[in-house]
């Protein structure tokens, strides 16, 4: 029985020494929601504060005017989520400022904005680079093609930069984001607003530098007015879907790259020739009758 | 089928033995049991002879919806006309609401985002008693968040056949009268909502949607909302509330959408593929539909299928097709032979994994994945090959949900967070075999207590995992303690913990 008891006496005693001691901490805590990595409170920073003025042109007040349209006159908040995107993309960012200029236009209070601003993962409450690079490392794109392991590999490698930076030049933020919704054509990068997909190690290297190319020659553009009026000749659709993409580095005149997938395919389809749709396509005739 | 049915021999020789002697009892019981007459003692029924075996998929060309699936031809409204989409929509908009639905019910159409409802059911609540004494505006949500991972088929669409889902919109708006659609299109896919915004434009300047909507004297609006990167806005209240322009957190049902749904008024929400599909079913008849796979899983189904395949590919195939087909014929195989398969998952990431050994038999339906203990969710399949880290690729989806998470009911928001770091534990075998229980506790005590079925979703993967790859796990365990001099204790604790003086709980 001494020789149980002894050892713990003699650890007893020593414990308060040792808690004091010791690095480890462990806190009960409850785990704020991330949806996204950006940190979920705001900092005043000399590129984003209140006091920085924000106004919308004139040509994103008439896509203003556009939207509202789309709502029931007394739902106007319910356009928060498309006009917030536009500051966003007038910006560069959804500063605060731009948050508040929302929260003015719509009427509604900005705390109502922020909300919104921080749920969402796709408003970028810091500056980002020119080239918002995202990286989908979900377990589809884990598994498929050669793997977003690789991809993040090259990536980090060629940049210089680990996911959530932004490269020296301020030309790339990188970030690893989840499912993008092209797990067929994995693995696969979001650029701004083009997908590029089927990557290989090399691919992604030889895009990146084109994107270094082409930022040095090409002026920045301001785009992404497609999804609200429908005009966008870099948005192609049906047949031309995926046509010219891969083909993307031209050494002399610098060409920015065409999105879809890298590896030669069109689209989703079996890259070593269509399994199906291959005979005549049908038309009306094989409707019922009785119309 | 007969032993089923018919009385245990035992049974009966009891209670003839009472009237007759035994000899004679044995001699009429083995009469009675020949093959050739089936002599009944009991009231039982007659079985129905078994139907006729019957092997799905090979769907013909002829019959699959989406011809523009590959980029044949543009996704302009004439070539839309060309092959066949908004043909004949004004006769079919004059048969008012009880006949498409009727033709959607008879179709066997099933909602096709996941949870497999049957869509014409769906429709029919919208027309509830004296719907139309109610002169609020009601409303068709399209659900064009995809963002399960391993779904790419409504991109497909979108990008290729935005003509089939307006009219779609349409068709079923006028199915539930309503007075316009929102697609609710996620925020990543720019090039999607382009193509789409710009189809919608075509019809309305073609008078196809709009006031009198293909001269049908019915009005009809159909519009654009992007997301910004939710996947919980994919969940149908959530989605609405962010239609709304608030944060996408789920609501509690009832009120049901259909009741209390979009800006206060009556609502539903439907997947892009089960909208885009309702026009072709209109026009070549329910019956045709339901022709295709088995009882109750009815129809044609876009399938995408992912991972380690040779040539990952999206194709619209026959309900019911069985797994090892639909790999081989479209996908080139598995890579390394089917022998080189490990697992799959056969539904989108929130549907549970399924080994080798299940996947040889499977068919690809609703029914016959949850009787396997998974479900058909949105017809992704995920191939994983021998090479694959299982723990890693279930972790990486435990971390995936830990993102998504609203963070609105606490066993989600903490369990999804637990969760991942157990499986980032398990990975390297860092843990206790009995924390596998606690860990498959913990989804059980997560599932059901939710709003919305993101704690489901999160849940059914790793109980997948344990169910099928616990011995995996436990060899990893093993694997580790052979590597570190001791197996870890559990929380992850190194073995010699105590004696470096950690303060780790007792009993560990």
């Amino acid at each position: 029985m001494a020789s149980n008891l002894a050892p713990r006496i003699f650890r007893r005693a020593f414990r308060p020494a040792r808690i004091t001691s010791q690095s480890q901490c462990r806190y009960f805590t409850a785990s704020a929601r991330m949806g996204s990595d950006a940190l979920q409170v705001h900092r005043d920073s000399p590129e984003n504060n209140a006091k920085i003025p924000f106004k919308f042109t004139a040509q994103n007040n008439k896509l203003i005017d556009e939207i509202l349209k789309r709502y029931p006159p007394q739902y106007k908040k319910a356009a928060v989520m498309p006009i917030l995107d536009l500051g966003q993309r007038q910006h560069g960012f959804t500063s605060l400022s731009v948050m508040n200029e929302v929260a003015r236009i719509l009427e509604m209070p900005p705390m109502r904005v922020y909300e919104v601003a921080t749920f969402y993962t796709m408003y970028n409450r810091t500056p980002v680079g020119k080239f918002h690079l995202q990286v989908c490392t979900t377990t589809p794109c884990q598994l498929g093609g050669c793997g977003s392991d690789k991809i993040v590999k090259a990536i980090e490698g060629h940049l210089g930069i680990s996911a959530g930076h932004t490269t020296k030049d301020g030309l790339f933020t990188y970030v690893e984001v989840e499912c993008l919704g092209a797990c067929v054509n994995a693995p696969m990068v979001q650029i701004n607003d083009d997908f590029y997909e089927d990557l290989t190690p090399e691919s992604i290297v030889s895009l990146l530098t084109a994107l270094q190319e082409s930022a040095k020659a090409v002026p920045p553009t301001e785009g992404g007015k497609g999804a609200l009026t429908g005009e966008d000749p870099n948005v192609k659709s049906g047949a031309e879907v995926g046509k010219d993409s891969g083909r993307i580095y031209q050494k002399d005149g610098v060409k920015i790259p065409s999105p879809g997938p890298m590896s030669g395919r069109k689209t989703c389809e079996n890259i070593k020739g269509l399994t199906n749709l291959t005979s005549p396509m049908w038309s009306t005739e094989v409707f019922r009758k009785d119309l | 089928m007969l032993s089923r049915h018919a009385p245990l021999p035992k049974a009966v020789s009891s209670i003839s033995a009472r009237v007759i002697p035994s000899t004679v009892c044995a001699a009429s019981r083995a009469a009675s049991f020949s093959p050739s007459q089936q002599a009944r003692g009991l009231a039982t029924v007659q079985d129905a002879p078994p139907p006729p075996k019957r092997i799905y998929g090979g769907l013909k060309d002829q019959d699959r919806i989406f011809q523009n699936l590959y980029g044949h031809h543009g996704a302009d409204l004439a070539s839309a006309k060309k092959y066949g989409d908004w043909y004949k929509t004004k006769e079919i908009l004059l048969k008012g609401h009880d006949w498409i639905i009727s033709e959607i019910k008879a179709s066997g159409l099933r909602g096709r985002g996941g949870a497999g409802f049957p869509s014409g059911m769906k429709w029919s609540f919208m027309n509830f008693k004296d719907w139309d004494k109610d002169n609020k505006p009601r409303y068709l949500v399209v659900n064009a968040d995809e963002g399960e991972p391993g779904t790419c088929k409504d991109r497909e669409i979108m990008r290729k056949d935005p003509h089939k889902l307006i009219e779609g919109c349409l068709v079923a708006g006028r199915a539930m009268n309503c007075t316009a659609a929102y697609i609710y299109i996620r925020g990543e896919f720019y090039h999607e909502a382009t193509v789409l915004q710009r189809a919608i434009q075509e019809a309305y300047k073609d008078g196809l949607i709009g006031k009198n909507a293909c001269g049908s004297g019915y009005d009809f609006d159909v519009f654009i909302h992007r997301g910004m990167g939710a996947y919980v806005c994919g969940e149908e209240t959530s989605l609405i509330e962010s239609l709304e322009g608030k944060p996408g957190k789920p609501r509690l049902k009832p009120p049901f959408p259909a009741a209390v749904g979009l800006f206060g008024c009556p609502s539903t929400v439907a997947n892009v593929e089960t909208i885009a599909v309702a026009p072709t079913i209109c026009r070549r008849g329910g019956s045709w539909f339901a022709g295709f796979g088995r009882e109750r899983n009815a129809g044609t189904k876009l399938f995408c299928i992912s991972g380690h395949v040779n040539n990952p590919c999206t194709v619209e195939e026959e309900m019911s097709i069985p797994l090892k087909e639909l790999i081989d014929k479209h996908c080139g195989g598995v890579r390394g032979g089917w022998d080189n398969l490990k697992a799959i998952i056969p539904g989108g990431s929130s549907t549970p994994i399924l080994p080798k050994n299940v996947c040889d038999e499977q068919l690809m339906d609703f029914d016959a994945l949850k009787d396997s203990q998974s479900g058909l969710g949105t017809a992704a399949v995920i191939v994983m090959d021998k090479s694959t880290d299982v723990v890693r690729a279930i972790s990486r989806l435990s971390h995936f949900y830990r993102h998504e998470s609203c963070g609105q009911c606490t066993p989600c928001r903490e369990g999804s967070k637990w969760t991942e770091q157990i499986m980032k534990r398990f990975e390297k075998g860092q843990g206790r075999e009995r924390e596998i229980d606690m860990l498959q506790e913990l989804t059980k005590q997560v599932e059901g207590h939710t709003i919305c079925a993101l704690g489901e979703a999160f849940a059914w993967p790793i109980q997948g995992l344990i169910r099928h790859f616990r011995p995996e796990l436990e060899a990893r365990m093993k694997d580790y303690a052979e590597k570190n001099g001791g197996a870890a204790l559990a929380g992850g604790w190194e073995h010699n913990s105590l004696s470096q003086g950690k303060l780790i709980a007792p009993g560990q």
